[in-house]
């Protein structure tokens, strides 16, 4: 029996927690106590070992001839042969670029750092890309040219705690990560502000002290709105706007133009509602602090980038960038969201937050690669770009897949999963039977978090460690091994290792000097000091737990305003499709649900998605709650199960999208990508709602068609049919 | 009289007011690749300015630099010819140009007339000089020049009188408040804004006001503004024999739309330039209107929104687009600190007196705090509204107006914010069984409820056992109250 000190399998706040493994091996969780968490735990983490040894764990390769056939079990050798040999034909009948990767960002520091560089080293493709493509892009991109760099908090969060008053633009972390919540109440009980913008009146919302009720799709309206009150109410930081930053003049002109009358007509936020939250923030920032933070709400808009950037050009109006518990910060959601876009899983970057195209950058990681540089590709599609390329002319013909399941998470579902189907091969990692999995070729069983070292860098720019507690069952490998192998097999196995304290050593060199610089971060240093704030350059840099006192890692040292237009969603109502739609979370569950899903205690929980619709909104639609709902867009439908609550927009619904096959929300999302992160539009779509009727032999219909049958135990648990179980990220 | 195809065609704007400025904007945004050559010409000095903000900048929160609205650098960039202080005297049709006051010829393809309204000056004894001008004490209230004027002289303004208690005049004369000027409306109607509101609603307004330092008088004529008032000052004398003290009059009677160009061109005008759903003038494919000087299906609009959506759409159809104008549901705002108003649709509806069916006519007043609210309803839509100090549901209301999307059920919503879902808060204590107490880790009251009869004697202990209280911590209380309240049943008395 031993105890170990790590972290949740989740989120990015991940949470600290002891694991006690027995002489069985069973693990169980305890909090530990840690400046994010402090102490507490929700039902995800608690219950986050119970995966470990579910019988639904894959512990053998698994390869097939044909997608409609099974499975058969096989040899790790004998897998990775085969997904050698489909490579090297891959690229040798259409080039080095028809092999593509996507990875995740769950996947370790380690994993993630090593995933770009096989991509690059041993595949040589330019074609690989993320699953934070749906999740951080939008603030990253919003936050580099604001900034020059893009670290979800700008502080630690503790800081949070201590500052007079918050905004959240779109983020429902009492549902997404509950013990956040803590720092966010320690502001309400000392009587500062607690304000959210949200379509829905979520449980956090029920926290806050101010709740905005923004129509889907107007969040950026909503923040120039805001900047407008704070210049012409006078709120505006004059002196800080002079000396720290450029653009204020265009960006004000932008905002001009929208005056708190005009905002509330775009959003149906009362003008009385933007006047108190300017004002409170404000008010915070002339006390202890205000900081506005955004999440997944504002961000997965095909304008989410602006939308960020205006809620950051309202930041640097009130001068609060840099100074104490003040600032803007991105709510991160993976795991390793953070870690997992610094280090080169991106399509366009080089590990340390390089740009793949400098040349600067790629002679420096060639050098740590020990390759040449002319041999890196460039830079390739996003993600949702490169899965519409897959199995297309000229595009992939191979797919590796770690740590996503997008068949899932991508916009448009059944257009991926065509997709899937239009590739010669598709390999897939992964710990159970997701979605995706169960759509390759060959699938790979892999570590999972309690079975590996490694390191995870938080929702605050904090490098911690990520501890192994117990070991793997026979026949799992970590993705290390298995990337290290597969080089081998590729002819360049003597640049990769499957130790991760020596891969974390060479992403401190790969990423030193560049913006996301770890070079003085060691495995002993996170040990030793509770975790390491990047950047951190040498050994003897303390790290940097807070950014922009002294000024911002931009050429001239200055926060850019930069100005930027409202405009509708890529999609709006009309008569045939009059409802909007919105996605998101449930506290039970994470991501696509692969891990979650298979957890007995959440499954049970949490059975079925759910269609959050207002009563007046039924009652049009003659729905009643408990009643299936189909949810139809343009691309597609999918199947959940009615909540009645006046808690939501009476033009809006809202469906969580834990859930694969019918019950998968992702199949009705828009694919409309932001101009600059290439975000999916996630958050808004025009829908109709079906009730769809069980007949009597318990299929179901829609309402007046023969549709596609749902059979009503599908909705209680994933079930060990490998065609059609959850799956991860 | 056409040009060879191979020439870019040459768009004119007469106007560069919100009309005009928008709509050089919106042309470029679907023309990247500049097809057209665009001339703008304009009659005021300014750089393109936000008149909606007018009003800010008299109240003192905004500055004249900081209310334009299109930078010139804009112009150059974009290879817009601006040409300011230009003044067109005529249109010459048959040959395709406009001729300016200054003599010369500027030939076009598409004609947009932007040219927006002026106010209207009643005729009234003492308001014009002798030259024709406005008095030096009389001040219209329309463009960045008047309100320039108004601030330059607000130090030697004691007494200000407003001529019209409509929108423009109530926000000028609040502004003027605002700045400690001693504000009287006059206003001929029995109510204010009688176009947007009822007389109820008007008479709640003039309170309001009237605690924020600005006096209304109605059904009031003023006849002369005169000078030799007591102690040297000049005042405005109304029909009734009442004498005010005005050292500043603001006239705010209303606008003519600019319809001069267009009538002596005899492009059909009645009370503006009669436009089809393209924005082009009846009588000639080549000349378009938008904003206050174009009326589309007999209407006139006189507020910004519509005026920007018929910029968009002309320049939608000027670059081939499908858009076509529909006309615009008008909701009229207020923009006066401290007081909240939005008009829309029909107001001066009475339900019991209609007695029309699926008319429905919603009701609350609370004039002592200065609140009004009236919505009307038809077939279950907002079809009218006064919000009037109930600043809450306003952005609600408003939306269901513009989007035509049926009412709540519950009808309350629409005037009490949240009346619908309150419910009386439970006592902790009194939770029943399935009502989840912890939502981090799905804990009911039920459960904490069993882990007491277990024997657990403390949130610890619950916790322990239970996991409640071990996510975010924000269910402490109530963990602790139904601790306590099985204690006091256990413990004998």
């Amino acid at each position: 029996m031993g105890t170990t000190a790590t972290h949740c399998a989740y989120c990015a706040l991940q949470c600290a927690m002891t694991l006690t493994a027995d002489a069985g091996g069973r693990v169980t969780v305890g909090p530990r106590d840690f400046p994010t968490n402090r102490g507490g735990l929700c039902q995800k983490g608690w219950t986050a070992a119970d995966l470990l040894g579910s019988p639904e764990r894959l512990t053998t390769p698994l390869l097939r001839d044909g997608r409609s056939g099974p499975f058969r079990e096989a040899t790790w050798d004998e897998a990775l042969e085969i997904v050698a040999g489909r490579i090297r034909d891959t690229q040798r009948a259409h080039g080095r670029d028809a092999v593509a990767v996507l990875g995740g960002g769950g996947l370790t520091n380690e994993k993630a750092y090593q995933l770009g560089k096989f991509a690059r080293v041993a595949l040589r493709t330019k074609n690989i890309d993320y699953n934070g493509r749906y999740c951080m892009s939008s603030a990253a991109a919003a936050s580099n040219r604001a900034f020059g760099i893009d670290r979800g908090l700008p502080f630690p969060l503790p800081d949070l705690a201590e500052t007079g008053a918050v905004l959240i633009a779109g983020g429902n972390v009492a549902e997404t990560m509950p013990p956040f919540v803590q720092h966010l109440a320690a502001v309400v009980d000392r009587g500062g502000s607690l304000i959210i913008a949200d379509p829905r009146r979520t449980a956090t919302v029920e926290r806050a002290t101010l709740h905005l009720p923004v129509m889907p799709g107007t969040d950026l309206a909503l923040a120039l709105g805001l900047l407008h009150i704070a210049v012409a109410d006078g709120h505006a930081d004059r002196a800080y706007i002079q000396d720290r930053t450029t653009g204020f003049e265009e960006t004000w002109r932008a905002a001009a133009q929208w005056w708190p009358e005009r905002v509330e007509r775009v959003t149906g936020v009362s003008v009385l509602a933007q006047r108190a939250t300017v004002a409170q923030l404000a008010a915070g920032a002339r006390g202890r602090g205000a900081v506005v933070l955004t999440a997944r709400g504002a961000e997965q808009q095909s304008k989410g980038t602006d939308t960020v950037t205006a809620l950051i050009n309202l930041t640097l109006a009130l001068g609060l960038p840099g100074k104490p518990h003040s600032g803007f910060g991105c709510i991160t959601g993976q795991g390793n969201g953070q870690g997992g876009r610094e280090h080169g899983q991106k399509a366009d970057q080089l590990p340390g937050y390089r740009k793949i195209d400098d040349p600067a950058a790629r002679a420096h990681v060639a050098g740590v690669w020990g390759v040449d540089p002319d041999e890196l590709p460039g830079p390739g599609p996003s993600a949702y770009e490169l899965i519409e390329s897959l199995g297309a002319d000229g595009g992939p013909r191979t797919l590796l897949v770690h740590g996503t399941n997008l068949a899932v998470s991508s916009p448009r579902g059944r257009r991926v999963v065509e997709r899937l189907a239009a590739l010669d091969t598709l390999v897939v990692c992964d710990v159970v039977m997701s979605e995706t999995a169960a759509l390759a070729d060959v699938v790979l069983p892999v570590t999972q978090w309690a079975e590996e070292d490694g390191t995870m860098t938080n929702l605050e720019g904090r490098v911690i460690r990520r501890r192994r507690a117990v070991a793997p069952p026979p026949g799992v490998r970590s993705e290390l091994e298995m990337l290290t192998a597969l080089a081998d097999r590729l002819g360049r196995g003597d640049r990769f290792s499957a130790d991760p304290e020596t891969v974390f050593d060479e992403l401190r060199r790969a990423s030193a000097g560049g913006i996301a610089d770890y070079a003085g971060i060691s495995w002993d240093r996170i040990d030793a000091e509770g975790g390491v704030f990047w950047p951190c350059p040498s050994d003897t840099h303390p790290g940097t737990p807070r950014l922009f006192a002294d000024g911002f890692p931009t050429p001239d040292g200055r926060a850019r305003f930069v100005a930027v237009e409202h405009r509708p969603p890529a999609e709006d109502v009309d008569a045939d499709h009059p409802v909007y739609l919105t996605t998101g979370r449930v506290l039970q569950q994470y991501q696509s649900g692969a891990q979650t899903r298979r957890v007995p205690a959440l499954a049970a929980a949490v059975t079925e998605p759910h269609v959050e619709i207002h009563p007046d909104l039924a009652g049009r639609s003659g729905l009643a709650d408990g009643d299936l709902v189909r949810v139809v867009s343009r691309r597609g439908d999918a199947v959940g199960r009615v909540r009645l609550t006046t808690t939501i927009r009476p033009d809006t619904v809202f469906m969580p999208f834990h859930w694969g096959g019918e019950q998968a929300v992702n199949r009705v999302t828009n694919p409309a990508l932001d101009p600059i992160s290439r975000m999916p539009e996630f958050k808004v779509c025009a829908v109709r709602l079906e009730r769809v009727v069980v007949s009597q032999g318990g299929s179901c219909g829609t309402d007046g068609d023969t549709g596609p049958e749902v059979s009503p135990s599908r909705r209680s648990r994933p079930t060990a049919d490998w065609s059609e179980g959850g799956s991860a990220a | 009289m056409s040009r060879p195809t191979d020439v870019a065609p040459r768009i004119v704007v007469v106007g560069h007011g919100m009309a005009g400025a928008r709509f050089v904007q919106e042309l470029r945004a679907r023309d990247l690749s500049r097809r057209f050559e665009v001339t703008v010409l304009g009659a005021e000095p300014e750089a393109a300015y936000n008149r909606v903000l007018l009003s800010s900048v008299l109240a003192g929160s905004l500055t004249p630099a900081e209310i334009e609205t299109v930078p010139s650098a804009w112009y150059a960039a974009e290879d817009v010819e601006l040409r300011t202080g230009v003044e067109v005297a005529a249109i010459d049709r048959r040959h395709r140009r406009v001729l300016t006051t200054a003599g010369e010829h500027v030939p076009y393809d598409h004609l947009v007339l932007a040219t927006g309204s002026r106010p209207w000056v009643p005729p009234i004894d003492g308001l014009v000089a002798d030259d024709g001008e406005l008095d030096r004490d009389v001040v219209v209230f329309r463009t960045l020049g008047d309100c320039r004027t108004m601030l330059a002289r607000l130090d030697r303004v004691r007494y200000a009188v407003v001529l019209g208690g409509g929108l423009l005049g109530l926000e000028a004369a609040r502004g003027l408040a605002g700045r400690g000027v001693d504000v009287e409306v006059v206003h001929p109607a029995d109510r204010l804004m009688e176009r947007q509101l009822d007389l109820d609603a008007g008479r709640v307004l003039a309170r309001t006001l009237r605690s924020l330092g600005v006096r209304t008088r109605l059904n009031a004529q003023a006849v002369r503004f005169t000078d030799g008032w007591g102690g040297g000052g000049r005042g405005m004398r109304l029909d009734d024999g009442t004498r005010l003290p005005a050292d500043l009059v603001v006239v705010a009677c209303g606008v003519r739309p600019n319809t001069g160009l267009a009538a002596a061109a005899r492009l059909e005008v009645e009370r503006a330039i009669v436009v089809d759903d393209t924005m082009t003038s009846v009588t000639d494919p080549a000349i378009h209107a938008i904003g206050e000087c174009a009326q589309y299906d007999g209407q006139v609009y006189g507020l910004v929104a519509p005026a920007w959506e018929q910029a968009a759409v002309l320049a939608d159809v000027l670059t081939g687009g499908p858009e076509r104008y529909r006309g615009s549901p008008v909701v009229t705002r207020l923009k006066a600190a401290d007081v909240d108003l939005a008009a829309m649709g029909e107001t001066d509806v009475d339900e019991l007196s209609d007695d029309e069916e699926g008319l429905e006519v919603l009701r609350f007043a609370d004039p002592a705090r200065g609140t009004y609210q009236k919505v009307v309803i038809r077939d279950e839509r907002v079809t009218g509204a006064i919000m009037l100090g109930g600043p809450e549901t306003v952005g609600a209301v408003t939306q269901l107006f513009d989007r035509a999307a049926p009412v709540p059920a519950d009808r309350r919503a629409l005037i009490f914010p949240g009346v619908v879902d309150a419910g009386a808060a439970l006592d902790p204590a009194d939770l029943p069984d399935d009502h989840t107490v912890c939502r981090c880790n799905g804990v009911t009251a039920g459960r904490v409820r069993a882990a007491c009869e277990a024997g657990a004697d403390t949130v610890a202990e619950i916790a322990a056992t239970t996991r409640a209280t071990t996510g975010c911590g924000g269910c402490r209380s109530d963990v602790a109250a139904l601790l306590a309240s099985r204690s006091t049943v256990e413990v004998p008395a």
